[in-house]
């Protein structure tokens, strides 16, 4: 069974990078703002693990304004969906035959 | 590392946020009850108040198949008007009142992204609809109204189903076949309206609130 293990991701072992590449995977384009209030984290953590995911080119960000506020939102990128799809099936097939 | 528990439960919390987050999943079943049974007592009201008497004089058909309306008792046209009107308003407040309760329970903002794309795809056929059926009556196509507005109303509740639950776009369907049957059963236009939006409101929203409300 180490095999399945090996293949889940861990850019993706923490909870709020799970979420946000959940949110994003069924989303175009979702607001800084609305992220944090789905996930129910602060600010400063909601940034750091965008910032990771940045990183690994999993999510792309668009920053503008509107008005005079600055309006920063997200949405996954094709590698980044790919690899959350395989993270999800791993997680599928150790429920299925047990680590 | 992950064993069965964290996989079960991270794959849980996809999808709980999957479908909080694309989804407008705050409308109650128990809204569809409660329009059924104001539509019901509409459908009663306009019973009693067009059984008893003649209220609108058509010329004999003509080539269109219309007959031009030659005189309207406009007291039983307000009738129906303020009848439905009311159903109207009391199904959009009691709708609005149980989907805000519940989008506390569920952590969604009852108006969100979701809501709003859901409600503008509603209301576009919706007032396609109306429209259509202002035109009806003034060809003078009375008979085909009732069931015309089922027809519009399932394809607006098709059209909305993508953002919220499916059994919306299910009930949807069911209204469109209804409104079909109605056409061709004609003059029995408020049967049809009475079964389809309140009959067929209360299942799918008993349906809906054991599935979703619990």
């Amino acid at each position: 069974m180490k095999s399945i293990i090996h293949q889940l991701d861990k850019a993706f072992e923490n909870r709020i990078r799970l979420g946000v590449m959940s949110v994003l995977c069924v989303n175009e384009w979702v607001e800084f703002k609305e992220l944090k209030k789905l996930l129910d984290v602060t600010d400063g953590n909601l940034a750091s693990h965008i910032t990771a995911l940045e990183k690994k080119e999993y999510i792309e960000v668009r920053k503008r304004f509107v008005g005079k506020k600055p309006n920063t939102s997200f949405a996954v990128t094709k590698s980044g969906r790919k690899a959350f799809e395989d993270h999800l099936s791993a997680l599928e097939s150790l429920l299925k035959h047990g680590a | 590392m992950a064993s069965n528990q964290e996989s079960l439960d991270a794959l849980k919390d996809i999808k709980a946020l999957m479908e909080k987050s694309s989804r407008f999943i705050s409308l109650s079943g128990l809204a569809g009850v409660f329009s059924g049974i104001f539509a019901l007592i509409g459908a009663w009201a306009a019973w009693w108040r067009t059984n008893s008497q003649v209220w609108v004089v058509r010329a004999q058909d003509t080539d269109l198949g219309t007959g031009e309306i030659l005189q309207v008792d406009w007291s039983v046209v307000w009738f129906l008007l303020i009848d439905a009107a009311l159903v109207f308003s009391l199904s959009v407040l009691v709708s609005y009142y149980f989907s805000k309760k519940k989008a506390e329970k569920v952590g969604q903002d009852v108006w969100g992204p979701h809501s709003k794309q859901m409600l503008i795809n509603l209301s576009l056929p919706l007032i396609t609809g109306g429209l259509f059926c202002a035109i009806l009556f003034y060809h003078g196509l009375i008979g085909l109204i009732a069931p015309t507005t089922l027809i519009f109303y399932g394809i607006a509740l098709l059209n909305a189903g993508k953002f919220s639950f499916e059994e919306i776009s299910y009930l949807g369907m069911s209204e469109i076949l209804l409104g079909l049957i109605g056409l061709v059963f004609k003059g029995q236009g408020l049967l049809f309206w009475g079964l389809g939006f309140g009959v067929l409101h209360i299942v799918y929203g008993v349906l809906m609130y054991t599935r979703h409300d619990r």
